[in-house]
C-alpha cells in the first residue's frame, strides 16, 4: 500500500487516526474541521468503533477524558473556540495523565472570528489554556502527508508518556487536497495498568487529579509531571532546517505560513540569496537547540505567523542574539505573501 | 432466632464495596448514607468486579476514595460525560454516575440532560441537599424558595433568580430514559425505598436497559444550620412538598 492517493488533510487525519487504532471519537460541529466528525462517522462503524456527537465541546473532552480512563485510544477534533471550551478538561486531563489526540484546526479569532485559517492559537497550546502547571505536546503538520503521519505519531506519544496530544493545525490545512501515501500502523503496545477496567483480582484503580491532603502532596504530583515535560523535552523536540547550514537569512515557521516560507526560500536562492526555512514540527518541547544551530550564521532571522506575533517569543527565548529577530504576519485568517517575504528579506541588504 | 450469649451470630457487616474508613462527612449529612446504600447494592448484585463509581464536586468529590472499586474523577459537572466515555468503551462496566444538585442541575445541566436522552447506559444518583455544601452554603438550582443561604441572604426570591427546578420532572420529559424515581433518606421507611430504587438503577444496568435516575432529597445540616434532626424533618416538612416523592418512569 505505497500508492498514493488524493485526500483532504481533514480526511487523511481521520483515517491516520483509525490507522493508529483509534476507535473512539468524540466531537462537535465547527468550520473549518467538520470533515473531521463527518469522516469518523462514516468510518469508525466501519471499524466496530463509536462515533458520537457530543452536545458541546466540553461533553466532548469529558467524553474523551472517561473513554480515556477506561483505556482506549480516543481522538477529538475541533476548530479555536471549540478548543477554548476544552481547556478545562484538557487541565484535567493532564492532572490525571490521561492520554488522548486532540485536533485544533485553528481558525480566525478572537472570539467568533472567522472560518478560515489562522494561527492564532499558539499561546494556547503550548502554554496552556486551562489552569494549573502543566503541557501538552503540541505537533504542527505542514502538508496533508504530514497530518496522517503526525496524527499516528500522536497516539503512540500520547500512550508513551500518558500527555495529551495536540495537533495544530489550521483551516487551510485541513481542507486542502494534497497526495498522500497513508502511513502504516506503527505496532507499539502500550500497557495501561491504571485503566479503569474493574477491580477485578487487582486493588481498586482511581483516575483523579484531586490532592487535598498532605499525605497526598499536589506538589509531589506536580514534580512527577514535571519529570515528565522534561524527559519529553529532551527526547521529543521535532523540527526541520531546510537550507540553513550557509544561510544569511533564516525564516521561521510552522505549518501552512512555512509552506509559504519555503516557496519564498527557493525563490530567493534562485535569485542568488542565502536564505533558509526553520520549521518546526513540534511547537511544544520548541526545537531551541536545533534552532540555535539553524540560525547560528543568519544576520536576520525573519518569524513568519498567521497571526500577530506568538511564536516569535519562543524564537527570541531560543537564539543568541535575540535582536536579529524580526516579525512578519497576517491575522483574521489572511496568508502571509511569498512577494512580502522576499521583499523583506531584501531590504535587510548585506 | 436464638441468640446465645457466647456464641455469637454474624448478622450484618460492613459492605465489601465500602472500604472501611471514616469519611469526611458532617453529622447527620446525607451522603454517608446514600453511599452505604450504594455499596450494599453493589455487594448484593455482585458486581463490586466491574463497578466504576464517577465522582462530582462537591462534598462527595472522595467518595471514590470510600467505594472499594474503580473510580473516576470529572470535573465540575461533567460527570455524565465521563461516564458517557468509560460506559461506551467498556460497555460490560457498571458505572455510576454520583452528583450533587450544583454539579447536576446547574453547571452540568447540558451534560444530564443529553446523556440521559441518549439513553446511556448508566445509572445516575442525584443528591438534592438544595444548598452548595461544599463551597459554603450558597444557593443551588434546588435551592427552596425564601431559603436563606449564603448568597440568598433575604431568602431566595422566584421573580429574581426563578423557582427551585425539579431534576425527576425534567428528566421525565425525555423519551430515553427507563427509570426515574424521586426518594429521600429522611427517616428509615424512605432510606429503605432508596436503597431499592438504587438496586432497581443498577439492574436495569446490568440487563442493558439504559438510563436510570434516581434522586435523593437529603441532608446539609451544616450549611442549613440545623441539627441532624431537624434537618431531617426539614426534608419532610419543607422539601417533600415541593419535590413529590415517587416513581415516575419504571419502563
Ligand atoms: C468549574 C468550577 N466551578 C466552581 C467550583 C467550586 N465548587 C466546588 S463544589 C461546588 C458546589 C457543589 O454543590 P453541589 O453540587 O450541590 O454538591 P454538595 O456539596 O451540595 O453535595 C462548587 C461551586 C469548582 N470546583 N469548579
Ligand atoms: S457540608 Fe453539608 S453536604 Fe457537605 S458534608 Fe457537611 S452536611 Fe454533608
Ligand atoms: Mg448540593
Amino acid at each position: 500500500m505505497n500508492e498514493k492517493i488524493l485526500m483532504k488533510g481533514n480526511e487523511a487525519l481521520g483515517e491516520a487516526a483509525i490507522i493508529a487504532g483509534c476507535r473512539f471519537y468524540f466531537g462537535y460541529p465547527i468550520t473549518p474541521q467538520n470533515e473531521v466528525p463527518a469522516y469518523m462517522s462514516r468510518r469508525l462503524p466501519q471499524e466496530g468503533g463509536t462515533f458520537l456527537q457530543a452536545e458541546s465541546e466540553l461533553a466532548a473532552i469529558n467524553m474523551v477524558y472517561g473513554a480515556s480512563a477506561a483505556g482506549a485510544r480516543v481522538m477529538t477534533s475541533s476548530s479555536s473556540p471549540g478548543i477554548s471550551l476544552k481547556q478545562e478538561g484538557l487541565s484535567y486531563i493532564a492532572g490525571a495523565e490521561l492520554p488522548c489526540v486532540v485536533v485544533n484546526i485553528m481558525r480566525g479569532g478572537p472570539g467568533l472570528g472567522n472560518i478560515a485559517g489562522s494561527q492564532g492559537d499558539y499561546f494556547q497550546s503550548t502554554r496552556g489554556g486551562g489552569n494549573g502547571d502543566y503541557r501538552q505536546l503540541v505537533l504542527t503538520p505542514a502538508t496533508v502527508q504530514e497530518m496522517a503521519d503526525l496524527t499516528v505519531l500522536a497516539f503512540d506519544l500520547a500512550d508513551e508518556y500518558r500527555i495529551a496530544v495536540l495537533i495544530l493545525g489550521d483551516g487551510y490545512l485541513g481542507q486542502i487536497s494534497e497526495a498522500l501515501v497513508l502511513p502504516k500502523p506503527t505496532g507499539k503496545v502500550f500497557e495501561k495498568p491504571w485503566a479503569l477496567t474493574g477491580a477485578k483480582g487487582r486493588k481498586p484503580n482511581k483516575v483523579a487529579s484531586l490532592r487535598l491532603v498532605p499525605e497526598t502532596s499536589l506538589e509531589e504530583l506536580n514534580l512527577v509531571l514535571d519529570e515528565k515535560y522534561k524527559k519529553i523535552s529532551a527526547k521529543e523536540c521535532r523540527s526541520e532546517s531546510y537550507l540553513t547550514e550557509d544561510a544569511d537569512y533564516l525564516l521561521v515557521a510552522y505549518g501552512t505560513s512555512s509552506r509559504i516560507c519555503r516557496e519564498a526560500v527557493n525563490e530567493l536562492r534562485e535569485e542568488g540569496i542565502k536564505a533558509g526555512l526553520f520549521r518546526l514540527i513540534t511547537a511544544w518541547p520548541f526545537p531551541a537547540e536545533a534552532l540555535r544551530i539553524a540560525s547560528a550564521k543568519a544576520k536576520k532571522i525573519l518569524t513568519v505567523e498567521m497571526s500577530l506575533g506568538q511564536m516569535i517569543e519562543d524564537v527570541k527565548l531560543s537564539v543568541k542574539d535575540p535582536e536579529r529577530v524580526d516579525f512578519y504576519g497576517r491575522s483574521g485568517g489572511m496568508l502571509p505573501e511569498t512577494d512580502e517575504i522576499k521583499r523583506r528579506i531584501k531590504a535587510y541588504g548585506n | 432466632m436464638e441468640t446465645k450469649t457466647k456464641d455469637f451470630k454474624y448478622v450484618y457487616d460492613k459492605p465489601e464495596a465500602l472500604v472501611d474508613k471514616v469519611t469526611h462527612y458532617c453529622p447527620g449529612c446525607g451522603h454517608g448514607i446514600v453511599h452505604k446504600l450504594l455499596a450494599e447494592v453493589i455487594d448484593e448484585l455482585g458486581v463490586r468486579e466491574k463497578a466504576i463509581i464517577v465522582a462530582p464536586v462537591g462534598c462527595s468529590v472522595l467518595i471514590y476514595d470510600y467505594m472499594n472499586f474503580d473510580g473516576c474523577e470529572a470535573s465540575h459537572g461533567r460527570a455524565p460525560a465521563v461516564a458517557t466515555g468509560l460506559k461506551r468503551v467498556n460497555p460490560d462496566s457498571i458505572v455510576v454516575a454520583y452528583q450533587g444538585d450544583g454539579d447536576l442541575l446547574a453547571i452540568g445541566t447540558g451534560e444530564a440532560i443529553h446523556a440521559a436522552n441518549r439513553g446511556e447506559n448508566i445509572t445516575t444518583i442525584f443528591i438534592n441537599n438544595a444548598i452548595y455544601g461544599m463551597t459554603g452554603g450558597q444557593m443551588a438550582p434546588t435551592t427552596m424558595e425564601k431559603q436563606i443561604t449564603a448568597t440568598t441572604p433575604y431568602g431566595r426570591d422566584p421573580m429574581d433568580v426563578g423557582f427551585p427546578i425539579r431534576g425527576c420532572e425534567l428528566l421525565n420529559t425525555l423519551e430515553r430514559p427507563v427509570f426515574i424515581e424521586r426518594c429521600s433518606i429522611y427517616d428509615f421507611k424512605n432510606t429503605l425505598k432508596t436503597k431499592k430504587a438504587i438496586k432497581k438503577g443498577i439492574k436495569n444496568q446490568i440487563e442493558g436497559r439504559g438510563y436510570s435516575f434516581i434522586e435523593v432529597l437529603s441532608t446539609c445540616p451544616t450549611n442549613w444550620g440545623m441539627k441532624p434532626q431537624e434537618a431531617a424533618n426539614w426534608v419532610k416538612d419543607t422539601m417533600v412538598p415541593y419535590y413529590p416523592l415517587g416513581n415516575f418512569r419504571d419502563n
